[in-house]
């Protein structure tokens, strides 16, 4: 498939990593802080940093998985590392598309894209795109969905 | 009932058959206090006072609460605090039921239910009507659904009833006594009787606390029984019309073209008795707000119990250009799926994908290429060492979930290219 792939904005990979060193930080932290730092509870925040500190240096890999691109009839959403994904939504079955953006992803200028489907299991969804690419995105499936749209 | 903007009122004995059980069980509480007659003065007074409440709510739920047809949508107003108004665009029915429970059928009066597509997936419910006002409302809104004028006369009852399918009364009963929930039921008799004869003291215990398991198990037989008596398929102008119920009578018309999904079902056991069973998935949300348990399948049956040739015959009427021959799975993937790996098949036709999977049971599910939503490649760590790859068809109906499952990488590559090119072709051509 002679396709032009796109990935997310480069400040999701440091947004998923300032998110997951957050939460191996509180771990550790409250591993530590209930066991009085005690032996047991040294041991379970030691583990907790290592798991952290993989998961920052995984956070590269499903990063890269990530990527759309908008073809003539549809868009193929891509993702995942362990288990690889591939949507593939044609323009006039989509129903409606979100754009939303959380405090963090807010906070770095970032914006996740919902597809919605007439089917539960085939909303798919683009995160930490910049905002003008999000916007830019949400305006295009828009429009190719009102003029491809189809009944159910 | 009706005034001049041509609103309707609902039956005004609707709020007891809403009531159902609850119904009957007041019935039953305030028995005792009628026949017994003011031996405890203040008891009867409460429990008149609480049944008084009941109807005044009832009454007034029931008084504004009112229905129109107005152009090509169903409006109906409700709520006291929060009123709502609801429009229900009638070109995107998907089906359209006539249920009568047993009080219903006692007070003659029936339910309409449409099943709406669309985002929501809701159901507008009529709870109740006047019988005599119900299956003509039927035609009249399958006629609009259809985009006929709204002027247009009433269309003459249909002479060509074409019927597809029914099931003797003997075979539900086998069929139902060889299923799952009905081999359950029956180690729960033979548990009990046993218990009875060997160890009656331990078995009235057992019976006490597991009577609630006990009850949840009978029910669902006598929930599948009561739906699927003399269930009948009827091909009709305006769609299929499935008409059956021994207590509780269903008549559910699916619409043309609003099948979303077939599914044919074959318990091991049945298999051996060469029996299986046909199920059509349409779009909407399984659960709507207000609707019991009984009315929450999103799936038709549409043959209970039958033999494959009956099911082919359906079948034809349901999928003309369905595929026929069926690839298996190549042999590694019983790594993946031991158990369900004999049964893994898929094969297509250009308006027509068929996949089949199951582990004891063997269910096969045919989806209609223009009714594809999306298609989802997925790989999984066991299927990557493997080289093995499964494809996703995601419809609107939402139980039939078709996957092809654990196929050759490049198989599953050529398989979603050309199904994604059959499906917009396909949908075009709809």
């Amino acid at each position: 498939m002679e396709v032009q792939w796109h990935r997310p904005s480069a400040r999701l990979l440091a947004l998923r990593r300032l998110q997951v060193a957050i939460a191996t930080v509180a771990a550790v932290i409250a591993a530590v802080a209930a066991t009085r730092a005690s032996a047991l509870g040294l041991a379970v925040g030691g583990a907790a940093l290592v798991a952290g500190a993989l998961t920052v240096w995984f956070q590269r890999r499903r990063f890269l998985a990530w990527g759309y691109a908008e073809r003539e009839d549809d868009l193929l959403v891509r993702r995942g590392v362990m288990f690889s994904r591939l949507s593939v939504v044609p323009y006039g079955r989509m129903q409606f598309i979100d754009v939303t953006a959380g405090p963090f992803e807010r906070s770095f200028g970032l914006a996740t894209v919902r597809m919605h489907t007439a089917a539960a299991a085939s909303h798919a969804r683009i995160p930490g795109l910049a905002r003008v690419e999000a916007a830019r995105l949400r305006d295009r499936l828009a429009e190719l969905g009102e003029a491809q749209a189809a009944g159910i | 009932m009706n005034d001049a903007e041509g609103w309707h009122r609902l039956h005004p004995l609707s709020p007891v058959v809403r009531g159902g059980r609850a119904t009957i069980a007041i019935a039953v509480l305030l028995l005792p206090t009628v026949l017994g007659g003011g031996r405890n003065q203040t008891r009867t007074l409460v429990d008149l006072v609480v049944v008084a409440v009941l109807l005044v709510l009832g009454f007034i739920s029931w008084l504004v609460t009112r229905w129109r047809v107005d152009g090509d949508d169903l409006q109906i107003e409700t709520g006291v605090l929060r009123r709502q108004s609801l429009r229900y665009p009638l070109s995107q029915v998907q089906a359209i039921d006539v249920v009568r429970p047993g009080l219903a059928r006692l007070l003659r009066v029936a339910e309409l239910r449409l099943r709406m597509g669309g985002a929501s997936g809701k159901t507008a419910r009529l709870a109740y009507l006047h019988e005599r006002e119900v299956e003509p409302l039927r035609d009249r809104l399958l006629a609009l659904a259809r985009g006929a004028p709204a002027d247009e006369p009433p269309p003459v009852p249909a002479v060509e009833h074409h019927l597809l399918a029914t099931v003797p009364t003997s075979r539900l009963i086998a069929s139902i006594l060889v299923s799952d929930v009905g081999i359950a039921a029956e180690l729960v008799l033979l548990g009990l009787v046993l218990g009875i004869v060997y160890a009656p003291s331990a078995a009235a215990g057992l019976a006490s606390t597991g009577a609630v398991w006990i009850l949840l198990v009978f029910q669902l037989v006598w929930r599948r029984f009561n739906q699927e008596y003399r269930l009948s398929v009827v091909e009709i102008p305006d769609g299929l019309l499935l008409r059956g119920g021994l207590v509780a009578l269903t008549s559910e018309t699916i619409r043309p073209g609003r099948v979303q999904a077939v599914r044919l079902v074959e318990p091991m056991v049945w298999r051996l008795l060469g029996w299986c069973r046909l199920e059509v998935d349409i779009a909407g949300r399984q659960r709507s707000e207000g609707e019991g348990q009984a009315q929450r399948r999103a799936l038709r049956t549409i043959l209970p119990v039958g033999s494959p040739a009956v099911a082919d015959d359906l079948l034809d009427h349901l999928l003309p250009d369905r595929p026929r021959e069926l690839s298996p799975a190549p042999r590694r993937a019983r790594w993946k799926s031991p158990l369900r790996y004999r049964l893994l098949a898929w094969g297509r036709t250009p308006t027509c994908v068929v996949t089949q999977s199951g582990r004891l049971r063997r269910a096969t599910n045919w989806v209609p290429l223009e009714k594809v939503q999306s298609l989802r490649r997925v790989e999984g760590p066991v299927q990557r060492r493997l080289g093995l790859a499964s494809i996703h068809v995601d419809t609107a109906g939402r139980s039939v979930h078709a996957v092809i499952r654990d196929r050759d990488v490049e198989e599953a590559d050529a398989a979603l290219a050309e199904l994604v090119v059959s499906a917009r072709a396909a949908r075009r051509a709809a």
